[in-house]
């Protein structure tokens, strides 16, 4: 099999980078607000110190590559992998580990590779992941909803991002490890016994889910990308979930609508898996690449050692997203399909 | 003979280096390299086997028919990688035992068989020797490097465990560089190990560069030498 490069850029849009890249900001806005409301102040350190990390760390990579500085950094993409790892990252984690996190991805997963058009992997994913694998601790500790505990104040959130000892966050199992370590248990004991649990999966993570549903369906209808690997994803992980779930016990691994309302669903749907660089370039390939991670998802959800599993997924895809776009390349109209003469 | 023991000496340990040039040997460079003792340990018992193998498969060179030659030579390497895997085991035990499979996995390690097919078989004894010492040199220096580079970040800590290798003296060794670190765990997983070797090589490549660079704007310009015509600004 010989693979062919497609080199970028796959839009054929005459929208600029910029223009994209500020509406997918826009689009963020509500999970961003809704996230900041149930988890406080501390999402929006996270936002900050990620930001200035990144800008920085692309300014000097653009300047040992050579490259004009500022032309590149006014295409915003630094600011959106920037804000994606910000958003997958528990708020409230300490500096260091953002700004690792954002060296990560722009510097070894974006410029490594050829920076912007030439990154194989989704930079933003590959920094979270460098995170989970190295600092599990940090990475696992997930703030209690606001409507739980209280949160913590502004100034706490600062001592926190600096990496200050005396301030300690309340933070809870989030719904999809508790489903994950309780596999003896009804569904009903385990949303009578635990305060996270809401309405359909996670008290403030529905509503978090929710709102990036509705800035990913206005990027639809704005068509700065096409709801092909969104739906697949979607629709392979309730698949699955509807095959699997029972109606009550734990080890079934929860309902279609638990699993679309939980953990970073709808942020992976719709902002990440959509990347128009490291996914699969035709319709029909962005629709199996979208299903490929959707089923992925489920499985390390359900069966893996981790609790949630949109970074490991997309990551795992982006390696077959080459193969996928071999085999799905579109006819051009009039052309015979490659072996026709055969 | 001088200059060619520089230059066999330039080669193993920078131009033509078996980890960072060749990119030879790179299951051991990159499986054991999580602190600096098994570095060590390994990159010795590497050195070692490349030097007798070495030196056998020169002094075999004229016995051995050219259809049977690469099966004597694993043979002759083989028989070296017993005899260091016996001396670990008698004077080094837990490192012998840390080292596990990848002490008899030197005998498949590409660089030896290389360096005997490429070097030692066409070479006389002394150079070959001598060539399979820097080889050798150059190997363990760059596991070495490495193997400090994922120990200090992945635990904060320098020459831990030297004891393995050196002794019950050794012990002291251990340097903690920060207190109070949070272990970097990538850097002594296997993406670490790769990554850490592609930053390495990078490194190589930009310093080469750099002597390269700098000998063209030091080189003097000779009379009578010709010379491009050039118009606008040079720089």
């Amino acid at each position: 099999m010989i693979l062919q490069q497609v080199s970028s850029p796959h839009l054929h849009a005459a929208r600029s980078t910029e223009e994209i890249m500020l509406r997918v900001l826009l689009a963020l806005l509500p999970g961003i607000i809704t996230m900041a409301h149930f988890f406080g102040s501390g999402v929006f350190t996270n936002l900050v110190v990620a930001c200035v990390a990144a800008v920085l760390c692309e300014s000097i990579c653009l300047r040992l590559r050579k490259r004009p500085v500022l032309i590149y950094l006014k295409d915003y993409s630094a600011v959106v992998t920037a804000v994606l790892l910000a958003l997958a990252l528990p708020p409230y984690s300490p500096w260091w580990l953002i700004t690792i996190g954002a060296l990560a991805a722009i510097g070894l997963a974006k410029h490594v590779f050829g920076g912007l058009g030439s990154n194989p992997f989704n930079p933003a994913m590959v920094g979270y992941v460098v995170l989970l694998i190295s600092f599990p601790v940090q990475m696992t500790q997930w703030t209690a909803p606001s409507t739980l505990a209280a949160n913590p104040t502004a100034w706490d959130s600062l001592l926190a991002m600096v990496g200050s000892e005396a301030y300690d966050a309340v933070t809870m199992a989030t719904p999809l490890d508790l489903i994950r370590q309780n596999n003896g248990l009804m569904m009903s004991a385990l949303w009578q016994h635990y305060p996270q649990f809401g309405r359909f999966s996670g008290v403030g993570w529905e509503w978090i889910n929710l709102a990036f549903l509705a800035g990913g369906v206005w990027l639809v209808q704005q068509r700065i990308f096409t709801w092909h690997a969104p739906v697949g994803m979607l629709a392979a992980l309730g698949l699955m979930s509807a095959l699997f779930y029972d109606g009550g016990s734990s080890a079934s691994g929860g309902s279609p609508l638990f699993h679309w309302l939980s953990g970073a669903t709808m942020l992976g749907a719709f902002f990440i898996i959509t990347d128009p660089v490291s996914g699969a370039t035709s319709n029909l390939g962005r629709l199996i690449f979208g299903a490929l991670v959707g089923l992925l998802v489920y499985c390390i959800r359900v069966w893996g050692s981790y609790p949630d599993a949109v970074a490991f997924a997309v990551l795992l895809m982006n390696f077959a997203a080459p193969f996928i776009d071999y085999y799905t390349q579109p006819k051009p109209y009039g052309h015979k399909p490659p072996d026709a003469d055969k | 003979m001088q200059s060619d023991f520089k230059e066999l000496t330039v080669k193993g340990l920078w131009s033509n280096n078996p980890a960072l040039v060749q990119l030879l040997g790179l299951c051991p460079l990159l499986a054991v390299t999580t602190n600096v003792a098994n570095a060590l340990g390994l990159g010795l018992a590497t050195l070692f086997v490349l030097v007798v193998s070495n030196v056998a498969v020169s002094l075999v060179r004229g016995l051995v028919s050219n259809a049977i030659r690469l099966p004597v030579f694993v043979l002759i390497i083989a028989s070296a990688v017993t005899c260091t895997e016996l001396l670990m085991q008698a004077y080094t035990f837990e490192l012998y035992e840390i080292l596990g499979i990848f002490l008899p996995l030197i005998t498949t390690n590409c660089a030896i068989l290389g360096r005997a097919e490429a070097f030692a078989s066409k070479h006389a004894v002394i150079p070959a020797a001598y060539d399979g010492l820097m080889m050798g040199l150059g190997f363990a220096l760059v596991l070495v490097a490495l193997g400090a580079m994922r120990e200090l970040l992945g635990t904060g800590i320098l020459f831990a465990d030297m004891q393995l290798l050196f002794g019950a003296q050794a012990e002291t060794w251990r340097w903690v560089v920060f207190d109070d670190y949070q272990p970097f765990l990538l850097a002594v997983l296997p993406p670490g190990a790769f990554i850490f070797t592609g930053l390495l090589i990078a490194l190589k490549n930009r310093l080469d560069q750099h002597f390269a660079s700098n000998k063209i704007a030091r080189a003097p310009i000779e009379a009578g030498s010709k010379r491009a015509r050039v118009t606008g600004v040079i720089r």
